[in-house]
């Protein structure tokens, strides 16, 4: 009994509700001008988001820009680059906005399945190396020759790194020569795969802040640095070529142009979403700038391209023109 | 001395050849000090053959299997627009996949058509969950359901939670269409349940990341490859659970059944499978908890959801938004547990409960029916309805708080950290594997096979020497070693402290309640969120990567131990108190002997459960075969090497799995 007396009052709760409830708004009662009927021109718009926040901040400004001023509908996909690239071929990515080096998948999709084109470079420039936190750097200022590493090797051993220094490498995706470095240049160093990003960083951030001894793999321009201000190694300078073998390397990382790759298909789509991307190019800082606000100041990437377009309305008029 | 020493081994281990000494006694003496033989033996040769041999591998080099696995894995994709095997079969998987994801997002997750919102918005699910749950099971559960629901909106992830779970029911019913009937199968007859269990194996302990790229190869970006991904992880526990229902049905029931002139039809209908009911609603639990442990890794392949704010949390180190993102699959999955769990005790309740309530019950339904179609009207009209009210102010609350307590860890026990960390890595952790990875592979191999006749009997032997020869032709043998003196060394600290709190769960009923809810949440809690403060507090290191899979595997093994001492007859302890044993003595003499059988459970399931966070460790610092995991997910031309990782890693669960299960056979006869 008790039971149906529970579901009757539940029952008239709900019709009370309803009455109540006639006056709301209801869905779909403004329809907005930016819905499906002005998105005709441009239509959908495939972004591959690659999983590191200096990517995210390229995504979030011309995802913004495509779709407030070119009224497209545009798709975010989160994915790592070896499935990005994959997707050009099967009509689901159309742009990968900030490619470092990546030769090989270059081969492979550009030179070999055609299914992909380069749309030019970003204006960022990629620099790759070998980074120390700030307060060693300061202590002793030798460091950052590499000539002075081996004389410093003790101090950077770990419990993994089996008697040597500690040579800390993140994520399998990066682009790495640094065990045959560590080879090549005679470091008494063992590399160590801490195996994310978010490890190398935490890694950076603890030696910061309790003076700890870390040396490895870090890449610029990156948002971590405006917390952590890292400070790169020098290792052998890099002459074009000196890297032609990936084995016998000794030379410092070249200064990466990073550049946009398309799919063929949607380079010859005449969408304005391709010319955007075509013309789409800024500086290290304004990838920081935006980059800061998504990973320090916590605003979700559409405020944070909203944020960055706002204040530099010309650099952005320039790529829609 | 040393000749001395090895003597023994070598008697010891032909021994084995002859039929077993009559008495038992007698044999387990024989058999640890075999087991010991065995391992001073191989110090010895150690100590001699240091380096030799050892098949060490560097990351980026590669075997010829790894190369052809790359052409393999080249080749598919270059002409998946012109394979029939594509454009008749996995396209059109595919696609029929695709659209039931789609669709139940359109229900209530994603805007669907020119509507700017789903067509069941919030007030509609939440009556709906309310209602089901109280159709199928009791009142406090849908109760539960509807607070769950709730919290998950005030969280500020509505419509993340919402993406989750029509994924996870995607799955689950995707999973189900294959699993039950082959599950039903494997129950009736004993041919087929062997030629399963195997496939259920290797589905199980297989890192998914091995198989996201490729999947994504076959069935594109999206939707349709994460639930097919989350399928494959989640099917197996139905297909086994049920299978174990169907078989542990009494026989003497069906013979009656049969005597009565049932056909095998008739007895599989009315007899065998509402019979079984009960056991694989357990099973369809089973497989909705581990689609939802799949929630995090689908999000690499771009599954919409909880995972995918639980990455990009990641990525920028911000903890709380993950633990944020982490509590909701929590508060999501305790909510599917206890309605699922609830649902399998139903009817037997509800029998309990006497008539009256029974006879109003149909009534009731409708009424409820009623309710609830009202609800998801007016979700679906209203847009108070239909878009969750408020900021989600709980969520960043939760986010402020979760950061905070981090941070106050991180400064306050990192010096206590570190030497715990440095006296374990160096204490067990680096000799061991030293021992494992530069002894000869041939000597580890036959020690392993040595310790696998003595422990489990020529079968388990047999098996080990398989896996073994196995391991040396993925080409990652020398990582293959020292994931196992991680994993190894991870397992002993589980068992310590499955043993001590275990024993304590078991002998109070009182600590087992306080102490489940924190163990349920530690296995449903996705691994990435913990990661940043363990590395914080760690460092990037394998002892990192030991910490997280000690999270996710000691509470199994703490349940299982605390029901094995639970179980201890009551009589057995009275008398052993009678005779004047304190509790260390009734603990040390008493439970513990006589729940031994849950001992050997216990660590076969840490194992297993601990090999399965190889790859997260991999992410933390652990190196090895979970870095060649993910290492082969992010890069082509190491595609072929994470995929011979990835079967490395199955070997290993395999043949642990035979050699603890045919140890536990042993001890318990």
């Amino acid at each position: 009994m008790a039971r149906h007396w529970r579901a009757g009052a539940a029952g008239l709760a709900v019709l009370g509700l309803t009455l109540t409830a006639c006056g709301g708004a209801k869905v779909g009662d403004s329809s907005e001008a930016g819905g499906s009927g002005s998105s005709g021109k441009c239509g959908t718009f495939n972004l591959a988001v690659n999983p590191w926040v200096g990517y995210e901040a390229d995504a979030a400004v011309v995802a913004y820009v495509a779709e407030h001023d070119l009224k497209c509908k545009v798709t975010k996909k989160d994915l790592k680059e070896e499935i990005a690239w994959q997707g050009f071929g099967t009509g689901e990515v159309d742009t990968v906005l900030e490619n470092w080096g990546h030769d090989d998948l270059k081969k492979k999709y550009i030179t070999q399945q055609k299914t992909a084109v380069e749309a030019g470079s970003t204006g960022n420039k990629g620099i790759i190396g070998w980074y120390v936190p700030p307060w060693l750097a300061k202590a002793h200022p030798d460091i950052t020759d590499w000539k002075n590493l081996n004389k410093y090797a003790a101090e950077f051993k770990t419990s993994e790194s089996g008697g040597k220094g500690q040579l800390l490498d993140g994520d399998p995706s990066y682009v790495t020569n640094d065990e045959a470095l560590v080879k090549n240049l005679k470091l008494d160093f063992k590399v160590v795969y801490a195996g994310s990003e978010t490890a190398l960083i935490q890694a950076y951030r603890n030696a910061e802040k309790n003076k700890q001894w870390v040396i490895g793999y870090f890449y610029e321009p990156q948002w971590f640095l405006s917390e952590v201000p890292l400070v790169k190694v020098d290792l052998p300078a890099y002459k074009s070529g000196c890297d032609a073998d990936a084995a016998k390397v000794a030379c410092d990382y070249p200064v990466y142009d990073l550049d946009k790759i398309v799919s063929a298909k949607f380079a010859k789509s005449g969408s304005p979403a391709y010319d955007l991307v075509k013309k789409f190019n800024w500086t290290n800082d304004d990838q920081n700038t935006v980059a800061k606000y998504i990973a320090v100041d916590k605003m979700t990437p559409d405020a944070a391209a909203k944020k960055w377009v706002e204040a530099n309305r010309d650099k952005v008029d320039a790529w829609i023109k | 001395m040393t000749v001395v020493m090895e003597k023994p081994g070598q008697p010891g281990q032909t021994k084995q050849a002859e039929p077993p000494p009559p008495v038992a006694p007698v044999r387990r003496i024989s058999r640890s000090m075999v087991v010991g033989a065995i391992l001073v033996v191989w110090l010895v040769l150690f100590a001699v053959l240091r380096g030799k041999q050892t098949l060490s591998l560097a990351a980026a080099d590669l075997t010829d299997l790894h190369r052809w696995l790359n052409d393999v894995n080249d080749s598919i994709g270059a002409d998946r627009n012109s394979n029939p095997l594509f454009l008749y079969g996995f396209n059109e998987i595919r696609l029929v996949i695709d659209n039931l994801v789609t669709f139940v997002q359109d229900l209530i997750s994603q805007p669907s058509g020119d509507r700017p919102l789903p067509q069941i918005g919030w007030l509609g699910v939440v009556g709906l969950a309310g209602y089901v749950s109280w159709a199928v099971a009791n009142w406090r559960v849908a109760l539960l359901a509807v607070a769950g629901f709730t919290f998950l909106g005030l969280q500020g992830l509505w419509q993340e939670s919402m993406d989750t779970l029509s994924l996870t029911l995607s799955a689950v019913l995707v999973a189900l269409l294959f699993a039950l009937p082959l599950g039903v199968w494997a129950g009736l007859s004993e041919r087929a349940n062997r030629i399963v269990t195997p496939f259920l194996d290797f589905m199980q302990t297989m890192p998914t990341f091995v198989y996201l790229a490729p999947l994504t190869l076959f069935f594109l970006i999206g939707g349709a490859s994460a639930t097919i991904a989350t399928v494959i992880y989640a099917a197996p526990p139905a297909i086994r659970i049920s299978a174990h229902a169907i078989r542990s049905v009494p026989a003497t029931t069906v013979e009656a059944a049969a005597s009565m002139g049932a056909t095998r039809r008739q007895s599989l209908l009315k007899v065998l499978l509402p019979m079984s009911k009960r056991t694989v609603v357990m099973g369809i639990n089973q497989t909705i908890m581990a689609a939802l442990a799949m929630v995090t890794i689908a999000a690499l392949i771009d599954a919409p959801g909880l995972g995918k704010t639980v990455v990009q949390a990641l990525q920028s180190l911000d903890v709380g938004t993950a633990f944020n993102a982490g509590l909701a699959i929590v508060v999501m999955a305790i909510v599917l547990d206890r309605v699922t769990t609830a649902a399998s005790g139903r009817a037997e309740a509800a029998r309990r409960s006497g008539n009256p309530l029974l006879k109003w019950r149909r009534h009731l339904l409708v009424a409820g029916g009623v309710v609830a179609a009202v609800l998801v009207y007016l979700s679906h009209t209203y847009l108070w309805a239909a878009e969750f009210p408020g900021d989600g102010g709980t969520g960043s609350n939760i986010a402020k708080a979760a950061d905070n307590v981090t941070t106050w860890a991180q400064d306050n026990l990192s010096g206590l950290t570190n030497g715990f960390r440095d006296a374990i890595t160096n204490g067990l952790l680096n000799p061991f594997q030293t021992l494992l990875t530069d002894s000869p592979w041939w000597l580890v191999g036959a020690a392993l096979i040595g310790i696998a006749v003595v422990l489990g009997g020529w079968r388990a032997g047999v098996t080990t020497a398989v896996c073994v020869g196995l391991l040396v032709a993925t080409g990652v043998w020398s990582d293959g070693m020292t994931t196992l003196a991680s994993t190894l060394v991870a397992t002993v600290l589980v068992m310590l402290l499955g043993v001590v709190v275990g024993v304590w769960m078991g002998r109070s009923a009182l600590v087992d309640r306080m102490v489940r809810p924190t163990l349920d949440a530690a296995q449903v809690m996705p691994p990435f969120v913990y990661l940043v403060p363990f590395l914080a507090l760690f460092g990037a290191t394998r002892f990192t990567a030991i910490v997280a899979a000690i999270v996710y595997a000691a509470p199994v093994a703490i349940k299982i131990i605390a029901d094995g001492v639970r179980t201890v007859p009551a009589t057995t302890v009275e008398a052993a108190t009678s005779t004047g044993c304190n509790t260390w003595q009734i603990i040390t003499k008493v439970q513990l002997p006589m729940a031994r059988s849950a001992l050997t459970l216990a660590t076969n399931q840490g194992l297993i459960y601990v090999l399965s966070m190889v790859v997260v460790g991999g992410l933390v610092g652990a190196g090895a075969l979970g870095y060649d995991v993910v290492a082969g997910f992010s890069q082509g031309q190491l595609y072929g090497k994470g995929l011979a990782a990835g079967l490395a890693i199955v070997l290993l669960g395999v043949m642990f799995d035979r050699i603890t299960q045919a140890a536990a056979r042993r001890t318990s006869n």
